[in-house]
């Protein structure tokens, strides 16, 4: 069997990140190939690089057994390689036609539209993608703008076709349309590369998966010799070393601190990230939200920092309402907010450490009288916590943005438990740190634990959810899917129901 | 009949509209591309002052020497915008600070002022100018005469140049590509257009047109040179492209109103009507800041189709 695509050592490095670390992968001409993995993984990385976008560090790409280098995503495409971007690549205010013929180096130098628009017909005919050519991008519906972005890499005359997360925007109908004409073009002896981190679907559209982790191969395997829980199990991974921490005193879990009763809030292009979300966090208690980024993780964080506004629902804190949408009304009820990006959300990156301690309580007495702010009285403060957390800088004025991502999240963590809170939002509080910080900050939630203050703490991190959690709950689409005890929870369950798969008796 | 007044100031307002629509469809090609040139004034004046200095020093038959002039006065303007290319497109620079520093460095008391004075080039007059014609000798026949065919070559090629650029931006590919360019680099990229390639192209063509514009100034409106003498037809010809909507046809239409606005002052003194002349001359710059102040929030600027990616430097490795 011929390789379509083989990408041997692909070596990407990012500041602070290796995306891609040796990943190898082997596409077989006429099959759909699944590429599975958790949001890091690697996936996006490697087909950007084959789409030539990003150029490897290391390592090599084959099409057709054939060395490539691609500098451009031209030269990708002239090799037969079409991209459907997750964020689509169309022009809004440009018609479907526009959009198809773009950038087609042998159209003619006057357009002609009539004939671009009876070409999209017929390729929308061919393989089931039914969409207007003469409609505006912005006027379609979501699945119609993907069915646009999958009649573009056709018209190009692309073999191999790359659908990075296809489903995430497309409902369950719309969905199994795109399953069929996948299917239509490996049958016409197109190549199909599927990302996803869906369970079922890969197992329902695939010939083969490949699982990335950690921007390594997992390894390869025959779809129709596996199953979703095999497949989730490599995607997660096994637990290596598993300890769960053990707490001085335990979660008093009669006392809740926070309750959210049926929230529901949009994101940001409007749609409904939440879905009646119901949960209690106790005093003391660390509840686990485990789940695949872009599941309403953010959206979830945010509606209970006051960062935004519920659709309907609401939140209390030791039974105080929090007014929904106000961020100051969160903080005086004690929420503190460790935010996923914690240089743009949680500090103000090129303000000075000392100014972004004060960010919180300036508006108290201590640090200014009359509205003006008392410089010395902030300095003190600064020198204080700088010295409480161990924050390494070299003095109290070095903007924040200079410091080491683990010294960013101490003064993160320093600012907001200063506050005293009752309740804390943790979203990735380790992402992106390095052994000793990811220590650090671990060891200081659990503090703050055994102070009585409640947590949520919501990673994608499986191993820190169980170390850390009294309790996990699983978010999928929006709805919270399962819940189990931490020390009943078993990583197989839980990637199978954060891939979207139920459990029998286990959800909810 | 020719001396009505109406007849005047149609004919005055295309006679001095016509400098603002080079600059300001120079504008457009370059804020198409998603680029914002605010050293328009700037890069106008340049092209002013160095056509001046062309038009009295290149030797041979009058209109050679025009034509040279016009070129010349054009080429300072694409190199001054080469300049706004390099910062705002290679180094991706604010694009708003990097245009006000162009104008700052080649405005009226800068760069254009310091040529004046060491190829004195006001010391003397420019002799060869680009004169109003006389069509078809139709230039006295009733109303239509001086309004269409008694203005200069320029706006007769300013004429050909708002179907040129129509049809360029609106009916060829690379027109599409520009667009594309404009709303959404990731797009233009993901389709194997050259982003750099097509801002760097239509910020210096911009540039060529705004030196055009202000060849216009120093060769046809005043003859001669004056320091600053563009008086901020930069900043009408940038209000001008967002007031056409980002097209030709309907800123040309605008950069009449503009010139109506401009001769008013002068038409109204030479006729004795008693109006303040400051008043007047205000009213240009008045319009300007109601256009701006109408159409800045970020509503008003997606509706009436900004590019969308105007003024966002394009980088591709970003994650």
């Amino acid at each position: 069997m011929t390789s379509a695509v083989r990408m041997t050592g692909i070596v990407k490095r990012f500041p602070g990140v290796v995306a891609n670390d040796g990943v190898d992968v082997d596409i077989r001409a006429g099959e759909v190939h699944a590429l599975l993995g958790e949001n890091g993984a690697g996936k996006s990385t490697l087909s950007n690089i084959l789409t030539g976008l990003y150029r490897p560090d290391e390592g090599t790409v084959e099409i057709n057994g054939q060395a490539m280098q691609f500098s451009s995503p031209r030269d990708a495409l002239d090799a037969g390689i079409g991209m459907v971007h997750q964020h689509f690549r169309l022009v809004s205010t440009f018609t479907v036609a526009e959009n198809v013929v773009l950038g087609e180096p042998d159209s003619p130098f006057m357009m002609d539209q009539s004939r671009v628009a009876q070409q999209v017909e017929e390729l929308s005919n061919r393989y089931g993608l039914a969409v207007d050519p003469s409609a505006r991008i912005w006027q379609l519906s979501v699945g119609e703008q993907q069915r646009v972005e999958i009649i573009k890499v056709l018209y190009r005359g692309a073999k191999v076709l790359i659908l990075d997360e296809p489903t995430a925007v497309l409902t369950p109908i719309e969905a199994d349309a795109l399953f069929k004409t996948l299917r239509a073009m490996v049958a016409e002896g197109r190549t199909v590369i599927f990302i996803s981190h869906k369970l079922d679907e890969v197992m329902k559209v695939s010939d083969r998966v490949t699982v990335l982790r950690g921007g390594k191969t997992v390894g390869t395997v025959e779809t129709a010799n596996t199953n979703t829980r095999e497949l989730a199990s490599l995607m997660v991974g096994r637990s290596v070393e598993f300890n769960r921490v053990t707490r001085s005193n335990p979660a008093d879990v009669s006392h809740t601190v926070l309750t959210l009763s049926g929230v529901s809030a949009r994101d940001d292009r409007g749609r409904d990230a939440l879905h009646g979300v119901s949960l209690t966090v106790g005093r003391g208690e660390i509840v686990g939200v485990a789940g695949v980024a872009g599941n309403g993780q953010r959206e979830l964080a945010e509606a209970i920092s006051g960062m935004r506004a519920l659709s309907s629902g609401h939140i209390d804190v030791s039974g105080e309402r929090v007014q929904s949408g106000r961020a100051r009304s969160a903080i005086a009820k004690g929420v503190a907010h460790i935010p996923e990006d914690r240089l743009h959300t949680g500090l103000a990156s090129s303000h000075s450490v000392e100014d972004n301690l004060a960010l919180k309580n300036y508006r108290s007495s201590s640090l200014s009288k009359f509205r003006v702010l008392r410089r010395k009285a902030i300095r003190a403060q600064a020198t204080d916590l700088v010295q409480n957390y161990d924050v390494k800088t070299p003095d109290t004025v070095t903007p924040v943005r200079l410091l080491s991502g683990g010294n960013v999240q101490k003064v993160l963590l320093a600012r907001e438990f200063s506050s005293l809170p009752k309740v804390l939002i943790a979203a990735s509080p380790t992402r992106g740190l390095d052994v000793g910080a990811i220590e650090t900050v671990r060891a200081r939630l659990v503090e703050a634990a055994e102070r009585g203050v409640g947590i949520l703490l919501i990673s994608e991190d499986l191993d820190e959810i169980m170390s850390l959690a009294d309790r996990i709950v699983v978010m999928y689409e929006g709805r919270l899917v399962d819940e189990v005890a931490a020390e009943a929870a078993d990583r197989e369950r839980l990637g199978l129901t954060m891939g979207g798969s139920t459990v029998s008796g286990g959800a909810r | 009949m020719n001396s009505n007044i109406f007849v005047i100031i149609a004919s005055s307002a295309i006679f001095y509209g016509t400098p603002l629509f080079f600059a300001a469809l120079g504008g457009i090609f370059t804020e198409r591309s998603g680029v914002l040139n605010l050293g328009v004034e700037g890069t106008m004046l340049l092209g002013g002052v160095s056509g001046a200095w062309a038009s009295q020093h290149v030797p041979g038959s009058a209109w050679f020497t025009v034509l040279a002039a016009i070129i010349i006065g054009m080429a300072a303007g694409a190199l001054t915008s080469t300049l706004l290319a390099f910062l705002c497109v290679t180094l991706r620079t604010n694009q708003t600070v990097a245009g006000l520093a162009i104008t700052i460095f080649a405005g009226g008391v800068g760069l254009s002022s310091y040529f004046a004075n060491i190829w004195k080039v006001a010391e003397a007059p420019v002799d060869r100018q680009v004169r109003r014609l006389d069509v078809f000798g139709w230039a006295d026949a009733p109303v239509v005469g001086p309004i269409l065919f008694n203005q200069t070559i320029l706006t007769y090629l300013s004429w050909v140049l708002v179907v040129l650029a129509s049809v360029y931006l609106f009916r060829t590919r690379f027109g599409l590509q520009l667009r594309a360019v404009g709303e959404s680099p990731q797009t233009a990229d993901a389709m194997g257009i050259n982003v750099v390639k097509y801002r760097y192209l239509h910020t210096i063509l911009g540039g060529a047109l705004a030196g055009l514009g202000g060849v216009y100034y120093s060769l046809a409106i005043v003859p001669t040179w004056v320091d600053g003498m563009t008086k901020g037809a930069g900043w009408i010809a940038i209000a001008l492209v967002i007031f056409g909507f980002w097209r030709p046809s309907i800123t040309l239409i605008g950069a009449y109103l503009f010139g109506a606005l401009q001769s008013l002052s002068s038409t109204l003194k030479a006729r004795n009507v008693q109006i303040s002349g400051d008043v007047l001359d205000a009213l240009p710059f008045f319009m300007t800041i109601v256009v701006l102040v109408l159409v800045s929030t970020r509503f008003a600027h997606r509706r009436l189709g900004a590019p969308a990616a105007l003024g966002v430097p394009y980088e591709r490795e970003e994650r």
